[in-house]
């Protein structure tokens, strides 16, 4: 839109990052103050454990969903990798090129959804709704509805693991350096800025020598990757290797990305936002299920948060300019 | 490929190629059927027929609706959970009640209405884009529903026999599921294709901003697709209740893929602005036949969900394809004219 609206379009931006944390850090303090056990350092580490697939995955969703596009495919994804995983093992491959090959076929699979968002130029909506169930779907045929278990304790031991006599778990470790490295992608690199101008206005970003399809296409390939990393872990802190590892949870970590600031319109977003989004969606259901509320009534939490998130901003804006004029 | 009110002459050539796009979705049905006959004719036994009309039909119903949001360029995420509370609701007022089968396909709408136009107005009024408003309901629905109803689960032998007979009874053999599923395409097909309104949502989908322009109350065609669409997954409801009989805080969950894929499937441009009801319903047809045939011919079921995601990505290539020729086409026609 007009240049005028930047300025305050970046005041709204930093205040619902401000907001998103202050709430957040609120939700911590209340839980816990008033639910048992949820402030203990057993608590702690399951809060981090349920927190690291979509802690993970919400960060190259991020940068996808900043640039105008959307990446439905990850919890997909995620399964696929865990199902190959389980299939590898089933093998008697060791483990050690299981993880990487998990790696590289989570790749290959966010390039399949790049070629076809950026090579052929159709909606990344509607191409990874489809790959959604396509890669769901290889999932079952390489597994079918059975699951592998019994992987070596020593992976399995590090992922559901603390530090050292700390009660901070080994994965706090993975997700903190994720989300530097994608954070200072996003915040403090030529890459990062590109992203955003190409959220902004794709065509401007061409005219101004920026190349969107490719940035967009790596940036499938890292959330491809980074699912399948997710898939991995899943497999590891379970000990299970099941075809529908995951599902659903790309709704859970587009939910998480909205509520931490991020538009979906794309231009728009910030990492720290997102961070305690994820942060605040997991302590909410933690708390509750601690709380005896069942799983599935959590959803309208979650539901509910998704809106206000997006409607809140909107509507103080509406306030803002009524009283203006 | 948006055929409104363009001249005379390029409708023509744009309806061939609209008409082909359905034609595409027959074809691999007819051969579909085919190749599943030849290796096993029982596929065309009546059981095995009313047994994919009647997945078909609740399948079609949400695909109308979901077609009429998709058209105006918004999408209804959050069909799978009205479907589960209009199918809850039912079954509660029915549970050892015995009301008639008109008030209960009202009261299942009824509950589709009221989640739709909460749709339809957070979308319009609260300036929250459709995906991020229907995928935030489709949690609160379903919440909702699992709230009202805990653990528990409706029996078909707590519901009244004349709604059973509903999910079951035939006019001269088409089942009743079917034949409301088949009045909802035609009457919203006629509508969509011959009246104002139809014609306007379509305006809305290729560009609001010039359907703004031209006078078209965009707000109140947005929450009025969103309330079709919230409806159409409540009557779902109601005949999803009356052909398992079975129902529980689960039902319909993931549906939203499903109804999203016949939809792509059968033409509708996920940019809004084209495609057909008919289509939308010929790809549910689509996707509930290839679910049978995989049984019959003793494919692994599991290839299912990747066949209905391989075909979503083939469809949105060739509609792509087509666009592009199109596109082409108009280009060089448009240089002879000028």
């Amino acid at each position: 839109m007009s240049a005028e609206l930047t300025v305050t379009r970046t005041a709204r931006l930093a205040n619902w990052n401000v907001a998103i944390i202050a709430i957040t850090v609120l939700v911590l303090i209340v839980a816990a103050a008033t639910v048992d056990s949820f402030g203990t350092s057993r608590n702690f580490g399951f809060l981090v454990l349920d927190l690291l697939p979509i802690a993970l995955v919400a960060l190259p969703m991020t940068l996808v969903i900043v640039t105008g596009e959307i990446d439905l495919s990850v919890a997909s994804s995620l399964g696929l990798s865990s199902a190959v995983m389980g299939y590898l093992w089933n093998a008697n491959q060791p483990i050690e090129t299981i993880i990487p090959l998990c790696l590289l076929l989570g790749a290959v699979l966010g390039a399949v959804n790049g070629f076809f968002v950026t090579f052929l130029g159709l909606p990344s909506l509607a191409v990874t709704i489809g790959t959604l169930a396509l890669y769901r779907g290889l999932a079952f045929v390489v597994l079918g509805d059975s699951a592998v278990a019994d992987f070596p304790a020593l992976y399995t031991d590090w992922v559901t693991g603390t530090i050292g006599g700390t009660p901070i778990p080994n994965v706090l470790i993975v997700i903190v350096v994720l989300a530097v490295v994608f954070g200072v992608v996003l915040h403090a690199t030529p890459v990062g800025r590109a992203v955003f101008a190409v959220g902004a206005s794709e065509q401007a970003a061409r005219f101004a020598g920026l190349r969107p399809g490719r940035l967009k296409f790596w940036l499938y390939v890292a959330s491809g990757l980074v699912a399948g990393l997710a898939g991995v872990l899943w497999t590891l802190r379970y000990s299970s290797a099941r075809a529908d590892n995951g599902a659903g949870l790309e709704l859970a970590v587009v939910a998480a990305v909205l509520l931490g600031g991020v538009s979906i319109f794309g231009g728009r977003g910030a990492l720290p936002g997102v961070i305690a989004g994820v942060v605040l969606l997991g302590a909410l259901q933690n708390a509750l299920r601690l709380s005896d509320v069942s799983n599935e009534a959590l959803n309208v939490v979650t539901g509910v948060l998704l809106i206000v998130s997006v409607l809140a901003p909107n509507l103080a804006r509406s306030v803002l300019q009524r009283r203006r004029t | 490929m948006t055929a409104v009110d363009l001249p005379a002459p390029r409708r023509s050539s744009l309806d061939v190629v609209l008409r082909a796009r359905e034609l595409g979705i027959v074809l691999a049905l007819v051969l579909l059927v085919a190749v599943t006959t030849i290796s096993n004719p029982r596929f065309v036994s009546g059981q095995s027929i009313r047994d994919i009309l009647l997945g078909t039909a609740i399948l079609a119903v949400l695909a109308v609706g979901q077609a009429v949001v998709v058209i105006t360029r918004n999408i209804d995420l959050s069909v799978g959970s009205v479907l589960g509370l209009s199918a809850f609701t039912v079954g509660t007022l029915l549970q050892n009640n015995n009301l008639p089968v008109l008030p209960v396909l009202l009261a299942g709408a009824g509950v589709g209405v009221v989640c739709g136009a909460v749709n339809g107005v957070l979308v319009r009024y609260g300036n929250v884009p459709a995906l991020v408003v229907t995928l935030g309901t489709l949690y609160v629905f379903r919440g909702i529903t699992y709230f009202w109803a805990g653990g528990s689960q409706i029996n078909a032998d707590e519901l009244p026999a004349a709604f059973l007979d509903f999910g079951t009874a035939t006019l001269v053999g088409v089942p009743y599921l079917v034949l409301l599923a088949v009045l909802v395409l035609v009457v919203t097909g006629v509508v969509l294709r011959n009246y104002r309104m139809g014609r306007e949502l379509y305006a809305m989908g290729s560009s609001p901003q010039a359907a703004r322009l031209a006078g078209i109350a965009v707000g109140r065609r947005t929450v009025g697709a969103f309330v079709v669409s919230g409806a159409l997954a409540g009557l779902a409801g109601v005949l999803f209740a009356a052909r398992f009989g079975t129902i529980d805080a689960a039902a319909g969950t993931g549906y939203e893929l499903n109804v999203v894929a016949a939809v792509v499937v059968g033409g509708v441009a996920v940019f809004g602005g084209s495609g057909t009801v008919w289509g939308a319903a010929l790809g549910a047809l689509l996707l509930t036949t290839i679910g049978s045939a995989l049984a019959v011919l003793e494919i692994n079921q599991f290839w299912q969900q990747a066949i209905v995601g391989g075909l979503i990505l083939l469809a949105i290539g060739a509609d792509r394809l087509v666009a592009v020729r199109v596109a082409a086409g108009l280009k060089k026609r448009g240089s002879h004219v000028s």
